[in-house]
């Protein structure tokens, strides 16, 4: 968040923090901070050690080293019912055999809410996740994003300091999931809630997030906003795993471009030079594959510029930006 | 009407393959409940004579000579207090290893699992006199322990495997949502885990219940003379009286079954016991 300054606390923080698993899999010295009102997701392939992480904050993993505190307090030996946070899973949350009525009350009938106040904020939160009317319901009733929206009101019913969401939208159909991830954003602006977010999605993480933490084999590759990640992405893996990318190589290391960043032209000005082997039109743009020599590049080119462009055209590309990895850093 | 009886009009007028599953379905018929249908006529005959095909006089003599018989009435509440006894002993010393077995994966759970079926694979009889050696030893013979233990050998196997099928079934994240918002492990057991599994343990209840009531051989020999249930006080209807007398015996001993089965029914499926049998 742009306006996050030195001053302000961390609301959640991981220091040096070290989990392994009998095999040898895990994460070590793990360091971050997330600020209050602030949406971090951390990103990565499968078994990249994001979950790991997310659930030694629940409590739900011991850990073997090191610290977690939220607002200031060391809740790492704490068990995930003492904990101020709140965790949505993929899913599996709601208990079938209770009402949404009764999901959404139990944690509160723990907490001791007297009635009243628990039913006004159980409506007030239906309304917040627009599930008004579905109080009597069960969950085998609704939809899978209608289940997820329960399971969100669940959590932010019992006011948690950090939620956090594991992959909360990876079981729905593309449609919902666009859809919740809209209203996360406004949930988590309405309420100015610390969120931490797990997803393997890379769209989805720069769609919601503040900040993204991008994650390979257990060791952080880069922290930064979506911007930061996308524009300038610190290692290869950050710029494979984020948006697509060409890498092109040559002798001191490997160029990479954005197809977005490549425009098509004739003559023999351009940065590279090669045939048009397809073009594929996917709305507003459409994608060219070029051939240069042994590699094929990618571009994006906008519909209202692809007049007069067909395969097997000889074509010169040029970029305008471009990220550079020296051979040392390549993996 | 009548006509249709006629085997070859009945065939030309349905066709061969309606005739044929007409055909299957009378044979299953008449193996699946002509013996009841057998006992049923039995119970309630009070003259039946050799050649007669069906008894000269139906009536109630039987269950009155059977009702007004101390020894068998008792047996029947001996047979009650057992079942019940044995289920929920077994309820409380198989829930909590069937809940283990399905939670944890350690070395060996398999066969931990498949040592349930041991006592159902040898010989009973076998077993039941090793097992009376040892009573003698430790003075169980003729006890009501040793009748609700020797119970309990041919229940286990219902009572692990099928609420373990159960327990596997309620997802971790379910318990793990339930701690999450603030209930304690036991809480998370009694109020989440527990009443998700009841189906299954319901169906246990039902066939470690009906198991019991139907254990003869172990009873015969560890129990008798102190304690004598309903199917080993058919053996002594069976030799001392008249086929008409343990028709209505047999016919009291199905009562509570069906009762048991119609109350429960809605657990009662092939899905809720197959799932019991899945070696996960």
């Amino acid at each position: 968040m742009a306006e996050i300054t030195t001053n302000i606390k961390p609301k959640l923080r991981i220091i040096d923090m070290t989990k392994r698993y009998k095999n040898g899999d895990g994460v070590e010295h793990i360091n971050l901070d997330v600020y209050p009102g602030e949406l971090v997701t951390m990103l990565g392939p499968s078994g990249c050690g994001k979950t790991t992480i997310l659930r030694t904050i629940g409590g739900f993993l011991d850990i073997d080293d090191g610290d977690i505190t939220i607002d200031g307090q060391s809740i790492a030996l704490l068990s995930p019912e003492k904990r101020p946070t709140a965790m949505v899973f993929q899913s599996y949350n709601l208990w079938p055999h209770m009402s949404i009525y009764e999901n959404l009350a139990f944690g509160m009938k723990l907490r001791k809410v007297p009635k009243e106040q628990m039913n006004q904020q159980i409506l007030e939160m239906l309304k917040m996740v627009g599930m008004i009317g579905s109080e009597k319901k069960f969950p085998s009733q609704l939809s899978g994003g209608q289940q997820q929206r329960i399971a969100i009101a669940r959590s932010l019913l019992l006011k948690p300091e950090v939620l956090l969401l594991d992959e909360p939208f990876s079981a729905l159909d593309a449609k919902i999931r666009v859809q919740m991830r809209e209203e996360l954003i406004r949930i988590q602006q309405e309420l100015g809630i610390t969120v931490v977010f797990v997803t393997h999605d890379q769209e989805e993480a720069m769609a919601i997030s503040h900040r993204i933490v991008v994650m390979n084999k257990g060791v952080f590759e880069q922290v930064g906003t979506p911007i930061e990640i996308y524009d300038h992405p610190v290692t290869r893996f950050v710029a494979d795993f984020i948006g697509e990318m060409n890498f092109m190589e040559t002798p001191d290391g490997i160029r990479a471009v954005r197809p977005e960043s490549l425009s098509l032209s004739r003559g023999s000005q351009g940065d590279l030079h090669g045939h048009i082997r397809t073009i594929m039109v996917l709305g507003h743009y459409a994608e060219v594959n070029v051939q240069c020599g042994d590699a094929v590049i990618k571009c994006n080119v906008q519909r209202d510029q692809m007049a007069g462009w067909a395969v097997g055209d000889e074509v010169s590309l040029s970029y305008t930006k471009e990220q550079f990895f020296a051979t040392e850093t390549v993996e | 009407m009548f006509t249709m009886l006629n085997p070859r009009k009945f065939y030309r007028a349905v066709g061969r393959k309606k005739f044929l599953d007409f055909f299957v379905l009378t044979v299953f018929l008449l193996f699946f409940y002509g013996p009841l249908t057998n006992l049923l006529m039995l119970a309630f005959a009070e003259i039946y004579q050799y050649p007669n095909l069906i008894p000269q006089k139906f009536g109630f003599k039987w269950w009155e000579f059977v009702l007004s018989q101390k020894t068998m009435m008792s047996a029947v509440g001996q047979s009650f207090m057992f079942a019940i006894v044995t289920t929920v002993f077994s309820l409380l010393i198989c829930l909590p290893a069937a809940y283990g077995l399905a939670r944890y994966k350690f070395p060996g759970r398999r066969l931990v699992m498949f040592s349930f079926m041991l006592s159902n694979a040898f010989p009973k009889i076998g077993l039941y006199t090793s097992i009376g050696i040892m009573y003698y030893k430790l003075n169980l013979m003729g006890t009501f322990l040793g009748v609700v233990l020797i119970h309990m050998i041919n229940t286990m196997m219902f009572m692990v495997w099928i609420p373990c099928g159960a327990f596997s079934s309620v997802h971790r994240q379910q318990e793990e949502a339930a701690r999450d918002v603030g209930a304690g492990p036991f809480l998370t057991f009694c109020k989440v885990t527990l009443p998700m599994a009841v189906p299954g343990i319901a169906v246990a209840c039902i066939y470690t219940f009906l198991g019991s009531m139907d254990e003869a051989q172990g009873t015969l020999l560890v129990g008798v003379p102190q304690y004598q249930t309903m199917p080993v006080m058919m053996y002594t209807v069976i030799s001392d009286y008249n086929v008409m007398a343990a028709a209505v015996y047999a016919l009291a001993m199905v009562i509570p079954t069906i009762v048991l089965l119609v109350l429960l029914r809605r657990y009662v499926g092939p899905e809720a016991i197959a799932s019991g049998f899945q070696m996960k």
